[in-house]
Protein backbone atom coordinates (compact mmCIF):
# COMPACT_ATOMS: atom_id res chain seq x y z
CA UNK A 1 0.00 0.00 0.00
CA UNK A 2 1.55 2.88 -1.15
CA UNK A 3 1.86 5.78 1.91
CA UNK A 4 0.18 8.59 1.23
CA UNK A 5 2.06 11.80 0.93
CA UNK A 6 2.89 13.40 4.32
CA UNK A 7 2.52 17.75 3.41
CA UNK A 8 3.14 18.52 7.61
CA UNK A 9 6.21 19.90 8.49
CA UNK A 10 7.29 19.15 12.05
CA UNK A 11 8.70 21.46 14.35
CA UNK A 12 11.13 19.65 16.40
CA UNK A 13 12.16 21.88 20.09
CA UNK A 14 15.24 20.78 22.20
CA UNK A 15 15.67 22.36 24.81
CA UNK A 16 19.63 22.32 25.94
CA UNK A 17 21.98 23.00 28.67
CA UNK A 18 25.07 20.88 28.81
CA UNK A 19 24.35 18.33 26.17
CA UNK A 20 27.43 18.66 24.08
CA UNK A 21 27.64 15.18 23.14
CA UNK A 22 23.92 14.00 23.33
CA UNK A 23 22.59 16.80 21.14
CA UNK A 24 24.63 15.10 18.12
CA UNK A 25 23.74 11.76 18.80
CA UNK A 26 20.22 13.01 18.76
CA UNK A 27 20.33 14.77 15.57
CA UNK A 28 22.18 12.10 13.95
CA UNK A 29 19.03 9.79 15.00
CA UNK A 30 16.42 11.97 14.14
CA UNK A 31 17.83 12.24 10.89
CA UNK A 32 18.23 8.27 10.73
CA UNK A 33 14.90 7.63 11.84
CA UNK A 34 12.13 9.81 9.54
CA UNK A 35 14.48 10.94 6.55
CA UNK A 36 12.17 11.13 4.39
CA UNK A 37 10.19 13.95 6.91
CA UNK A 38 10.01 17.48 6.27
CA UNK A 39 11.36 18.77 9.36
CA UNK A 40 13.39 21.10 11.53
CA UNK A 41 15.39 20.70 14.78
CA UNK A 42 15.19 23.90 16.56
CA UNK A 43 17.78 23.97 19.73
CA UNK A 44 17.26 26.27 22.71
CA UNK A 45 20.38 26.45 24.23
CA UNK A 46 20.03 28.11 27.83
CA UNK A 47 24.14 29.26 27.33
CA UNK A 48 26.13 25.76 28.06
CA UNK A 49 29.13 26.06 29.39
CA UNK A 50 30.65 23.01 27.67
CA UNK A 51 30.50 24.53 24.02
CA UNK A 52 26.90 22.99 23.06
CA UNK A 53 26.34 25.63 20.86
CA UNK A 54 29.84 24.97 19.09
CA UNK A 55 28.81 21.19 18.52
CA UNK A 56 25.55 22.45 17.05
CA UNK A 57 27.52 24.78 14.46
CA UNK A 58 29.50 21.77 13.37
CA UNK A 59 26.04 19.97 13.35
CA UNK A 60 24.53 22.48 11.02
CA UNK A 61 27.70 22.04 8.89
CA UNK A 62 26.68 18.47 8.01
CA UNK A 63 23.05 18.69 7.88
CA UNK A 64 22.22 22.49 7.19
CA UNK A 65 21.06 25.80 8.91
CA UNK A 66 18.16 25.21 7.40
CA UNK A 67 17.36 21.49 9.24
CA UNK A 68 19.04 22.44 12.46
CA UNK A 69 17.70 25.72 13.86
CA UNK A 70 20.27 27.18 17.00
CA UNK A 71 17.91 29.65 18.96
CA UNK A 72 20.31 30.15 22.19
CA UNK A 73 19.64 31.92 25.42
CA UNK A 74 21.70 33.61 27.37
CA UNK A 75 21.38 31.59 30.60
CA UNK A 76 19.30 28.98 32.31
CA UNK A 77 15.84 30.76 31.99
CA UNK A 78 13.54 27.88 32.55
CA UNK A 79 11.52 24.85 30.46
CA UNK A 80 8.10 26.74 29.50
CA UNK A 81 9.91 29.29 28.42
CA UNK A 82 12.13 27.34 26.41
CA UNK A 83 8.94 25.92 24.33
CA UNK A 84 7.66 28.99 24.00
CA UNK A 85 11.14 30.63 22.67
CA UNK A 86 11.48 27.84 20.36
CA UNK A 87 7.93 27.69 19.00
CA UNK A 88 8.31 31.47 17.93
CA UNK A 89 10.86 30.39 15.68
CA UNK A 90 8.94 27.26 14.53
CA UNK A 91 8.25 27.18 10.73
CA UNK A 92 6.27 23.79 10.96
CA UNK A 93 1.92 23.27 11.19
CA UNK A 94 3.31 20.64 14.03
CA UNK A 95 5.90 20.58 16.90
CA UNK A 96 7.14 17.90 18.59
CA UNK A 97 8.61 18.47 22.31
CA UNK A 98 11.75 16.05 23.32
CA UNK A 99 14.82 16.09 25.44
CA UNK A 100 18.08 16.11 24.47
CA UNK A 101 19.83 13.02 26.85
CA UNK A 102 18.60 10.33 24.64
CA UNK A 103 15.92 9.53 27.11
CA UNK A 104 13.26 9.82 24.32
CA UNK A 105 14.43 7.74 21.20
CA UNK A 106 14.26 9.47 17.86
CA UNK A 107 13.29 6.18 16.39
CA UNK A 108 9.79 6.80 18.28
CA UNK A 109 9.18 9.74 15.90
CA UNK A 110 7.75 7.51 13.01
CA UNK A 111 4.75 6.21 15.68
CA UNK A 112 4.05 9.76 16.41
CA UNK A 113 3.33 11.26 13.19
CA UNK A 114 1.41 7.84 12.16
CA UNK A 115 -0.87 7.90 14.98
CA UNK A 116 -1.37 11.78 14.77
CA UNK A 117 -2.10 10.90 10.85
CA UNK A 118 -4.03 8.39 11.26
CA UNK A 119 -6.45 9.60 13.95
CA UNK A 120 -6.21 13.61 13.16
CA UNK A 121 -5.43 13.84 16.77
CA UNK A 122 -4.42 17.63 18.28
CA UNK A 123 -2.03 15.82 20.60
CA UNK A 124 -0.17 12.48 20.42
CA UNK A 125 1.74 12.15 23.83
CA UNK A 126 4.44 9.65 24.48
CA UNK A 127 3.62 6.92 27.58
CA UNK A 128 6.22 4.89 29.15
CA UNK A 129 3.70 2.88 31.55
CA UNK A 130 1.58 0.92 29.24
CA UNK A 131 2.46 -2.38 27.39
CA UNK A 132 4.82 -1.72 24.25
CA UNK A 133 6.21 0.86 26.38
CA UNK A 134 8.58 0.91 29.52
CA UNK A 135 11.88 2.65 31.65
CA UNK A 136 15.37 1.21 32.54
CA UNK A 137 17.40 2.07 34.83
CA UNK A 138 14.62 3.28 37.47
CA UNK A 139 15.33 1.60 41.01
CA UNK A 140 11.97 0.14 43.31
CA UNK A 141 11.72 3.05 45.10
CA UNK A 142 11.70 4.98 42.01
CA UNK A 143 9.25 2.71 40.10
CA UNK A 144 7.41 3.11 43.52
CA UNK A 145 6.93 6.75 43.92
CA UNK A 146 6.31 7.09 40.18
CA UNK A 147 3.57 4.93 40.32
CA UNK A 148 2.33 6.06 43.83
CA UNK A 149 2.25 9.43 42.20
CA UNK A 150 0.51 8.34 39.23
CA UNK A 151 -2.71 6.58 40.71
CA UNK A 152 -2.67 9.92 43.22
CA UNK A 153 -2.81 12.50 40.06
CA UNK A 154 -5.36 10.13 38.59
CA UNK A 155 -7.87 9.77 41.44
CA UNK A 156 -7.30 13.46 42.03
CA UNK A 157 -7.41 14.63 38.41
CA UNK A 158 -8.84 12.54 35.66
CA UNK A 159 -5.95 13.46 33.62
CA UNK A 160 -7.43 11.14 30.52
CA UNK A 161 -3.89 9.87 29.71
CA UNK A 162 -1.89 7.41 31.72
CA UNK A 163 1.93 9.28 31.79
CA UNK A 164 1.17 12.72 33.20
CA UNK A 165 4.72 14.10 33.30
CA UNK A 166 6.12 12.74 30.19
CA UNK A 167 7.77 15.25 28.14
CA UNK A 168 7.82 13.88 24.43
CA UNK A 169 5.27 14.66 22.65
CA UNK A 170 3.62 15.90 19.35
CA UNK A 171 1.33 18.91 19.34
CA UNK A 172 -0.30 20.43 16.54
CA UNK A 173 1.13 23.81 16.63
CA UNK A 174 -2.00 26.28 16.98
CA UNK A 175 -2.69 24.10 20.01
CA UNK A 176 0.69 23.81 21.89
CA UNK A 177 0.54 27.99 21.19
CA UNK A 178 -2.61 27.73 22.81
CA UNK A 179 -2.13 25.54 25.64
CA UNK A 180 1.20 27.15 26.72
CA UNK A 181 -0.26 30.50 26.90
CA UNK A 182 -2.48 29.43 30.18
CA UNK A 183 0.42 27.30 31.48
CA UNK A 184 2.45 29.21 34.36
CA UNK A 185 3.50 26.04 36.56
CA UNK A 186 7.72 25.08 36.32
CA UNK A 187 9.59 21.69 35.66
CA UNK A 188 7.66 18.68 35.12
CA UNK A 189 4.22 20.33 36.87
CA UNK A 190 5.07 22.15 33.72
CA UNK A 191 4.20 18.91 31.83
CA UNK A 192 1.31 17.85 33.95
CA UNK A 193 -0.55 21.13 33.49
CA UNK A 194 0.23 21.43 29.37
CA UNK A 195 -1.54 17.81 29.00
CA UNK A 196 -4.48 18.18 31.79
CA UNK A 197 -5.22 21.99 30.38
CA UNK A 198 -5.40 20.06 27.02
CA UNK A 199 -7.79 17.53 28.31
CA UNK A 200 -9.70 20.12 30.14
CA UNK A 201 -10.11 21.94 26.71
CA UNK A 202 -11.16 19.06 24.81
CA UNK A 203 -8.42 18.59 23.01
CA UNK A 204 -8.24 15.43 21.29
CA UNK A 205 -5.26 13.58 22.81
CA UNK A 206 -3.84 9.95 21.66
CA UNK A 207 -1.20 8.10 22.69
CA UNK A 208 1.95 6.31 22.16
CA UNK A 209 3.86 3.53 24.12
CA UNK A 210 7.94 4.65 24.09
CA UNK A 211 10.66 3.09 26.05
CA UNK A 212 12.61 5.40 28.50
CA UNK A 213 16.16 4.56 28.79
CA UNK A 214 17.30 6.67 32.02
CA UNK A 215 20.45 9.65 31.72
CA UNK A 216 23.17 6.76 31.52
CA UNK A 217 25.69 9.07 33.33
CA UNK A 218 24.66 11.11 36.44
CA UNK A 219 21.18 9.93 38.41
CA UNK A 220 18.15 11.53 38.31
CA UNK A 221 17.65 12.94 41.78
CA UNK A 222 14.22 12.40 43.11
CA UNK A 223 14.19 13.70 46.86
CA UNK A 224 12.39 14.73 49.21
CA UNK A 225 11.66 18.42 47.65
CA UNK A 226 11.18 17.19 44.54
CA UNK A 227 7.86 15.19 46.02
CA UNK A 228 6.69 18.55 47.86
CA UNK A 229 6.58 20.02 44.48
CA UNK A 230 4.82 17.39 42.55
CA UNK A 231 2.32 17.80 45.63
CA UNK A 232 1.63 21.37 45.75
CA UNK A 233 1.54 20.83 41.96
CA UNK A 234 -1.11 18.57 41.91
CA UNK A 235 -2.80 20.39 44.40
CA UNK A 236 -2.46 23.77 42.21
CA UNK A 237 -3.75 21.63 38.93
CA UNK A 238 -6.85 20.52 41.45
CA UNK A 239 -8.13 23.79 41.62
CA UNK A 240 -7.35 25.87 38.82
CA UNK A 241 -7.90 23.56 35.77
CA UNK B 1 -16.56 24.02 35.47
CA UNK B 2 -13.29 23.10 37.10
CA UNK B 3 -12.54 20.13 38.06
CA UNK B 4 -12.73 20.61 41.66
CA UNK B 5 -15.97 21.93 41.14
CA UNK B 6 -16.99 18.81 39.84
CA UNK B 7 -15.56 16.83 42.89
CA UNK B 8 -17.42 19.05 45.65
CA UNK B 9 -20.38 18.13 43.56
CA UNK B 10 -20.12 15.12 43.42
CA UNK B 11 -19.43 14.96 47.42
CA UNK B 12 -22.34 16.80 47.58
CA UNK B 13 -24.25 14.33 45.97
CA UNK B 14 -22.76 11.53 48.55
CA UNK B 15 -23.33 13.30 51.55
CA UNK B 16 -26.96 14.32 50.54
CA UNK B 17 -27.73 10.54 49.96
CA UNK B 18 -25.59 9.50 53.46
CA UNK B 19 -27.95 12.28 55.40
CA UNK B 20 -31.04 11.06 53.88
CA UNK B 21 -30.00 7.47 54.91
CA UNK B 22 -29.61 9.00 58.20
CA UNK B 23 -33.03 10.56 58.04
CA UNK B 24 -34.99 7.21 57.25
CA UNK B 25 -33.34 4.97 58.79
CA UNK B 26 -33.61 2.09 56.21
CA UNK B 27 -30.10 1.14 57.15
CA UNK B 28 -29.67 1.29 60.90
CA UNK B 29 -28.09 4.05 62.59
CA UNK B 30 -25.09 2.63 63.57
CA UNK B 31 -24.05 1.41 60.43
CA UNK B 32 -24.88 4.63 58.83
CA UNK B 33 -22.92 6.55 60.48
CA UNK B 34 -19.79 4.45 60.00
CA UNK B 35 -20.24 4.37 56.25
CA UNK B 36 -18.37 7.27 55.79
CA UNK B 37 -15.34 5.67 57.28
CA UNK B 38 -15.76 2.79 54.73
CA UNK B 39 -15.62 5.02 51.80
CA UNK B 40 -12.20 6.30 53.01
CA UNK B 41 -10.80 3.06 53.97
CA UNK B 42 -12.26 1.43 50.99
CA UNK B 43 -10.18 4.12 48.80
CA UNK B 44 -7.40 3.93 50.84
CA UNK B 45 -7.38 -0.08 49.99
CA UNK B 46 -8.07 0.95 46.35
CA UNK B 47 -5.12 2.96 46.18
CA UNK B 48 -2.74 0.57 47.66
CA UNK B 49 -3.70 -2.35 45.11
CA UNK B 50 -3.73 0.18 42.41
CA UNK B 51 -0.03 0.82 43.66
CA UNK B 52 1.11 -2.84 44.04
CA UNK B 53 -0.83 -3.88 41.00
CA UNK B 54 1.00 -1.27 39.18
CA UNK B 55 4.10 -1.87 40.66
CA UNK B 56 4.14 -5.31 40.00
CA UNK B 57 3.48 -4.93 35.94
CA UNK B 58 5.99 -1.95 35.50
CA UNK B 59 6.78 -2.20 32.12
CA UNK B 60 10.50 -2.35 31.57
CA UNK B 61 12.61 -2.83 28.88
CA UNK B 62 16.71 -3.56 29.15
CA UNK B 63 16.93 -4.36 25.95
CA UNK B 64 16.42 -0.74 25.16
CA UNK B 65 19.94 0.28 26.70
CA UNK B 66 21.88 -2.63 25.08
CA UNK B 67 19.95 -0.74 21.36
CA UNK B 68 20.90 2.25 22.97
CA UNK B 69 24.43 1.96 23.19
CA UNK B 70 24.96 0.45 20.08
CA UNK B 71 22.96 3.51 18.41
CA UNK B 72 25.28 5.80 20.23
CA UNK B 73 28.60 3.78 18.32
CA UNK B 74 26.47 4.14 14.95
CA UNK B 75 25.91 7.63 15.51
CA UNK B 76 29.95 8.63 16.93
CA UNK B 77 31.29 7.14 13.79
CA UNK B 78 29.43 8.75 11.18
CA UNK B 79 29.59 12.17 13.48
CA UNK B 80 33.68 12.05 13.42
CA UNK B 81 33.70 10.91 9.76
CA UNK B 82 31.89 14.34 8.90
CA UNK B 83 33.44 16.57 11.12
CA UNK B 84 31.70 16.96 14.26
CA UNK B 85 33.63 16.47 17.62
CA UNK B 86 32.40 13.45 19.45
CA UNK B 87 34.98 13.47 22.10
CA UNK B 88 35.01 13.13 25.52
CA UNK B 89 32.88 15.33 27.32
Amino acid sequence: MAEQQNKNRYSIIVPTYNERLNIALLVFLVFKHIPDVDFEIIIVDDGSPDGTQDIVKQLQQVYGDDRILLRARPKKLGLGTAYSHGLKHASGNFVVIMDADLSHHPKYLPHFIKKQVETGADIVTGTRYVKGGGVHGWTLMRKLTSRGANVLAHTLLWPGVSDLTGSFRLYKKSVLEDIISSCVSKGYVFQMEMIVRASRKGYHIEEVPITFVDRVYGSSKLGGSEIVEYLKGLVYLLFTT
Amino acid sequence: MKHIAKIMAFFMAVTAVWISLLQTAMISQSHTWLLPLYFIVSLGCYGLLMVGVGLMQFPTCPQEAVLLQQDVIEAKQFLKHNGVDVGTD
